[in-house]
């Protein structure tokens, strides 16, 4: 299968990266070449084989319920490109 | 007495402890060989004059009952460090100021480490060759004009050029044993779940696991007690009783058998890495191990699992870069559309050569055919090490297909690049230890690594036969300094 322009540029819509026509070009030829060296995969029957998801073979711990840091608001704000004092900055996004 | 900058961790300590250094002095030293070798470009972040304050409080009031007394050391930016920059190699983080510590480097400066700086890596640690870095190239000590591997390149070179006794990596398909092998020193990825992922910036969560890089295995068992431990802020990190490595490491590995697997033997590998292996194999029957003939049948799938998953992870992993909370914004008209020019600006080729790859394969349609796809491959790649494990008790092979290569020269061609990790990453795949290290050079005088693959928890085998083996290869790096000419 080939990946062509139009999907190349469908994809970077999803994955929120703007692409000039020059990059989704390159773009193309590249994941074209990855793609063709991935399909390999298809030469394996997996019918019967269980996906593996994680390696860690344990099941997620649970916690307490308490709140175990406080009064870290200034710290998560502090790398914001913009803020207010208590709210991260966006452009606008309603009328 | 040799150079404080060209002693083991190990001889470092001791002379700490025995007086005859200083942490001062030896703080000192790194610093002032990092000021002379500023062409290899191996620090992102320098933390020199922190590290002086901080060795000379040291010096102060020491305490020598702990396991790294006063010890300057430098990480890989990878690792979040409190109110020092930690870039990931990019653009979009090159002004971003943790507010917090990664648990593993906390485990250094709690037994006494001091750092010294952030060095170099891939960005997002993308790459096997450090050219992917928002801050240029690192050049490998060994050779100019010659990468130190990837993607923990900066972390390599400053081990290899003695800008730091020992460092940490990190490898999600070969990131630590990779530069390694290039760079002629010693680098081990532990069993997933060992070291805390907590204030690691995240590539490819399933498979990303830091580890040691040192001069001799014996640092590796030094620094790799220090860093593992059972981490609630981690939900994969896992409770197991850690040994005391470094105590327990011993060179007799008498009757241990030692698999070699058929598959690695792959098409188009040169003739000086099957001869390298070949040495391996008389260097391990030496040591009094038993070599077994192995199959992992699944070993050609590797390459193209990882990158599926990989990629996939990435891509759900980097989309907290939104130009909002922390990092580089670009303006745009919407928000869309600052989205949009923040993430085009603010990554590299590479990162989003996989973000892409990691959408595609994750998007509507393509699940099945493709992520699902590989993770029932990665299911089959981990049975075939289990099984191999109920015959041999670690496995060798060679660390990479071939020596390190010129800068430039594989940066065009991504699968090329990739082909780099053939023998590393099934290691992550299955999510055990491994270890490369040095056993001798090519044609040019370029180090070559063995690697040696563990059970999952039995980092003591993997460095055992490692040390013992390390003594019989007696491989010594030949670095004539000619950045400092």
């Amino acid at each position: 299968m080939t990946i062509d322009l139009k999907t190349v540029k469908h994809i970077s819509k999803l994955a929120r990266i703007s692409l000039d026509e020059k990059k989704a070009e390159k773009l193309a030829t590249d994941m074209n070449s990855i793609f063709e060296f991935i399909e390999k995969l298809n030469e394996l029957n997996t019918d019967n084989v269980e996906p593996l998801t994680s390696i860690a073979e344990t099941t997620l711990r649970f916690r307490d319920d308490k709140i175990t840091s406080e009064n870290i608001r200034e710290k998560i704000l502090k790398n914001s490109p913009e803020k207010n004092d208590d709210f991260f900055v966006v452009p606008k996004v309603v009328e | 007495m040799s150079e404080i900058t060209s002693l083991t961790l190990y001889e470092l300590i001791k002379n700490i402890k025995e007086k005859k250094i200083s942490s001062n002095e030896a703080a000192k030293s790194f610093v002032d060989r990092a000021e002379k070798s500023k062409k290899i470009n191996a620090y992102v972040t320098e933390n020199f004059e922190n590290c002086l304050k901080l060795s000379k409080e040291f010096d102060d009031k020491p305490n020598f009952d702990l396991k790294l007394p006063g010890i300057p050391i430098a990480v890989k930016d990878l690792f979040c460090t409190n109110e020092v920059k930690t870039t990931a190699g990019s653009n979009i983080l090159n002004n971003f100021v943790p507010t917090y510590e990664s648990t593993v480097t906390q485990n250094i400066w709690n037994e006494g480490g001091i750092l010294l700086g952030k060095l170099n890596c891939d960005e997002f640690a993308m790459g096997s060759s450090n050219e992917t870095s928002f801050f240029g190239n690192v050049q490998n000590p060994i050779a100019e004009d010659l990468v130190p591997g990837g993607s923990s390149g900066g972390s390599s070179a400053a081990l290899a050029a003695n800008l730091t006794p020992v460092t940490i990596g990190t490898d999600t398909g070969g990131s630590i044993r990779q530069p390694a092998s290039f760079t002629g020193t010693v680098g081990l990825k532990p069993t997933y779940g060992s070291c805390s992922r907590y204030g690691i910036v995240a590539f490819a969560s399933s498979l990303d696991q830091a580890g040691p890089m040192s001069k001799d295995v014996k640092d590796s068992s030094i620094l790799l007690e220090v860093i593992s431990s059972f981490d609630k802020k981690d939900s994969t990190s896992i409770d197991f009783k850690r040994n005391n490595y470094s105590s327990k490491l011993t060179r007799n590995i008498k009757g241990l058998k030692i698999g070699i697997p058929k598959e690695y033997r792959v098409d188009g590998m040169p003739d000086e890495i099957e001869k390298l292996w070949k040495k391996g194999i008389e260097y391990a029957k030496d040591c009094g191990a038993k070599i077994i003939d192995i199959s992992l049948p699944h070993t050609s799938y590797a390459l193209p699992t990882y990158y599926i998953v990989a990629p996939a992870e990435a891509s759900s992993n980097l989309a907290r870069y939104d130009g909002v909370k922390y990092g580089l914004r670009s303006s745009g008209k919407n928000l869309i559309d600052m989205y949009e020019k923040t993430r085009s600006e603010g990554f590299g080729e590479e990162v989003k050569r996989r973000v892409m790859i990691g959408t595609y394969v994750l998007s509507s349609g393509y699940y099945d055919a493709y992520y699902l796809k590989a993770q029932k491959v990665r299911q089959l790649i981990k049975q075939d090490f289990d099984q191999a494990y109920n015959k041999v008790d670690a496995i060798l092979t060679p660390s990479t297909p071939s020596s390190a290569f010129k800068i430039g020269e594989k940066s065009n061609d991504p699968v090329s690049m990739y082909l780099n990790d053939i023998f590393t990453v099934p290691v992550n795949l299955a999510g055990l230890p491994g270890i490369s290290i040095p056993a001798g050079v090519d044609k040019n005088n370029y180090p070559l690594g063995l690697q040696i693959i563990g059970k999952p928890f039995d980092e003591q085998t993997v460095l055992n036969i490692a040390y013992s083996m390390e003594e019989k290869i007696n491989y010594k790096n030949n670095i004539a300094d000619w950045w400092m000419k």
